[in-house]
């Protein structure tokens, strides 16, 4: 199967490159420390309940898992530019794109096999934050459905942002350029979210509406909302035909 | 097996080809040869569907560019300019990477990918990362990932730009080599190359077809007269020239500056006489005849750098092109 093919090429050009090691190192790093001060605050708040005679436990699916995959879904936004940057990029610098258009591939094939390359790492990624949850039920009983819900979520916002980045990746050589655009977008996307709190205009609710963030809350508590499911798979389209468009005026041009 | 006709490609603000036809029947090696900037790539690059025409059509083994492009990239092998190699992988990693995407079924496959690395002589380097090898083997390496597939046809853009003379003449070689199974369009800027591998030459420039032929036709029909080169020794240049001038069916004797100058009094002269007539014969008793002493006589044949400037027009450009070319023995 060609896409698995190319799916394969790229996670192998990923982890035999920095990137992969750099992201995820960084991803561990973070996520870790924002899982221990989300249960260190979390301890202490239940003491000082105990403490007052509050009879109701305090539930760790709300006060740990989802501020940590609240968190968790801010610092993809800043670690997925630099993963989707290369993509396109690199190919187009290094006259490489054209053994791949000059073979019998589809462009869907190679698109799609792309960005399920970088969907893979991104996976991976939450997997590492995942160890951190595990941990949770060496000493409590989480449910795990909002768990995975949130998990979802960040699986679908990844999927979402990754096939926006393809597509900057896919309209410069050069991946400074689609790195630090694809950072704008994303720094962009998540900052609409903030208009929503001002007033309650039409537009504000529209500009809200476009924001990433702001779709990922029903998620993260546990809730899947077919809007946001709607609002990420029809970015994940867009952003993967938008990426075929600029191919193939690539190839009118180039 | 490849038919092209009025092909053109129209950019915003110039044309890169201009309606170009030509043909190629199967088995050939036809060289494309033109200045840089010509229109080669170009035009390769729409033979191999990665950019469609704007105008006329291509057919490679049966199948329109346009409307069969999976067909007949099924077909082709292309190597760039610059070969397109992962630098991360390992030669025979991306080989396997390359045989996949040209469909070659599982059954057989490493087996071509081994056949093709021995073909490409790269077997000994297989496990090593593509971004630490030399030019040559990239080169190789990249004429491999074009066999690969075994295709009908293969096109290669410059194949030898950029490697030191032993490495050029390998891939001459190896090209000459794969000549028997497949057709081959090869490109450009070296005239001699042309002259070495190639059995027909397309010479385009400035995006339009100047000639198409064998290399034999294109240097017969082209050179008027014979041109003989002299040397001789003991004489006064006026009186040489003078009685050279004399003999019949010598239309020109031009004197050529040895290289450091003239030494002991040795003259280069360059004598253009009658094809018909044999002049080289009647050359040799008139200086002999007259006590000078002749150092050297041949016959020059016009190369097809001069049929390139006399075609194209344009001096200035291939004489720049063949200076920066190593290994290109003029």
């Amino acid at each position: 199967m060609n896409i698995i093919t190319i799916c394969k090429k790229e996670l192998n050009s990923y982890f035999r490159s920095p990137i992969a090691y750099g992201v995820m190192g960084f991803f561990a790093l973070v996520t870790g420390y924002f899982f221990y001060a989300a249960v260190v605050f979390f301890v202490n708040r239940s003491l000082e309940a105990a403490m007052q005679g509050q009879s109701q436990p305090m539930n760790v699916d709300e006060w740990v898992v989802r501020n940590v995959l609240s968190n968790i879904s801010v610092v993809c936004l800043f670690l997925i530019p630099m993963m989707t940057m290369r993509i396109f990029a690199e190919e187009k610098r290094t006259g490489t794109i054209e053994l791949l258009v000059t073979s019998p591939l589809h462009d869907f094939e190679i698109i799609i096999g792309k960005w399920l390359g970088a969907l893979t790492l991104y996976a991976c990624l939450l997997g590492l934050s995942a160890v951190n949850m595990l941990t949770l039920y060496a000493y409590g009983t989480p449910d795990w459905r909002p768990l995975a819900v949130g998990y979802l979520g960040l699986l679908l916002q990844g999927g979402a942002l990754l096939a926006v980045g393809t597509f900057i990746s896919s309209t410069t050589k050069n991946q400074i350029v689609a790195g630090v655009a694809g950072f704008c977008v994303c720094l962009l996307l998540w900052v609409l979210d903030w208009v929503s709190s001002f007033e309650a205009s039409a537009l504000n609710k529209v500009i809200s509406y476009l924001s990433v963030v702001s779709h990922f809350e029903s998620f993260s508590k546990g809730v899947i909302d077919s809007k946001d499911v709607i609002y990420y798979i029809s970015m994940i389209v867009l952003g993967l035909f938008l990426t075929a468009r600029s191919m193939e005026s690539m190839r009118w041009r180039a | 097996m490849i038919k092209v006709e009025g092909l053109t490609k129209r950019y915003a603000r110039h044309v890169a080809v201009d309606h170009i036809s030509f043909e190629v029947t199967k088995g050939q090696i036809v060289g494309f040869l033109g200045p840089n900037g010509a229109g080669k790539t170009t035009t390769m690059r729409m033979l191999t569907c990665f950019m469609p025409p704007t105008e006329g059509s291509a057919e490679v083994a049966g199948f329109d560019v346009q409307q069969n492009p999976m067909e007949v990239k099924r077909r082709i092998g292309y190597l760039p300019e610059t070969p397109p190699v992962y630098p991360e992988m390992e030669v025979a990693e991306y080989l396997d990477f390359v045989a996949r995407i040209k469909n070659i079924p599982k059954a057989g496959r490493q087996q071509r990918i081994n056949q093709v690395m021995e073909r490409c002589a790269v077997a000994d380097v297989r496990n090593k990362e593509i971004g630490k090898l030399s030019k040559g083997y990239r080169q190789r390496v990249g004429l491999a990932q074009a066999i690969i597939h075994n295709p009908d046809v293969l096109i290669l853009d410059e194949p030898t730009a950029g490697l030191d003379p032993h490495q050029i003449m390998e891939t001459r070689d190896l090209i000459k080599e794969l000549a028997g199974e497949h057709t081959i369009i090869l490109s450009t800027h070296i005239l001699p190359e042309v002259e070495q591998i190639c059995e027909r030459v397309v010479i385009i420039a400035k995006g339009k077809l100047v000639a198409t032929d064998t290399v034999e036709n294109l240097t017969r029909g082209l050179r008027g007269a014979e041109i003989v080169a002299l040397e001789v020794m003991g004489g006064d240049e006026s009186v040489i020239r003078e009685r050279l001038e004399r003999i019949a069916g010598v239309s020109k004797v031009t004197l050529k500056e040895p290289a450091g100058g003239p030494a002991h009094g040795m003259l280069r002269l360059t004598i253009e006489g009658d094809k018909a007539q044999n002049v080289r014969p009647e050359l040799a008793r008139a200086i002999v005849e007259s006590g000078w002493q002749l150092n050297e006589l041949h016959g020059m044949s016009m190369s097809l750098e001069e049929i390139f400037l006399e075609l194209t027009g344009d001096k200035t450009e291939v004489s720049a092109d063949a200076a920066e070319a190593p290994g290109a023995a003029l």
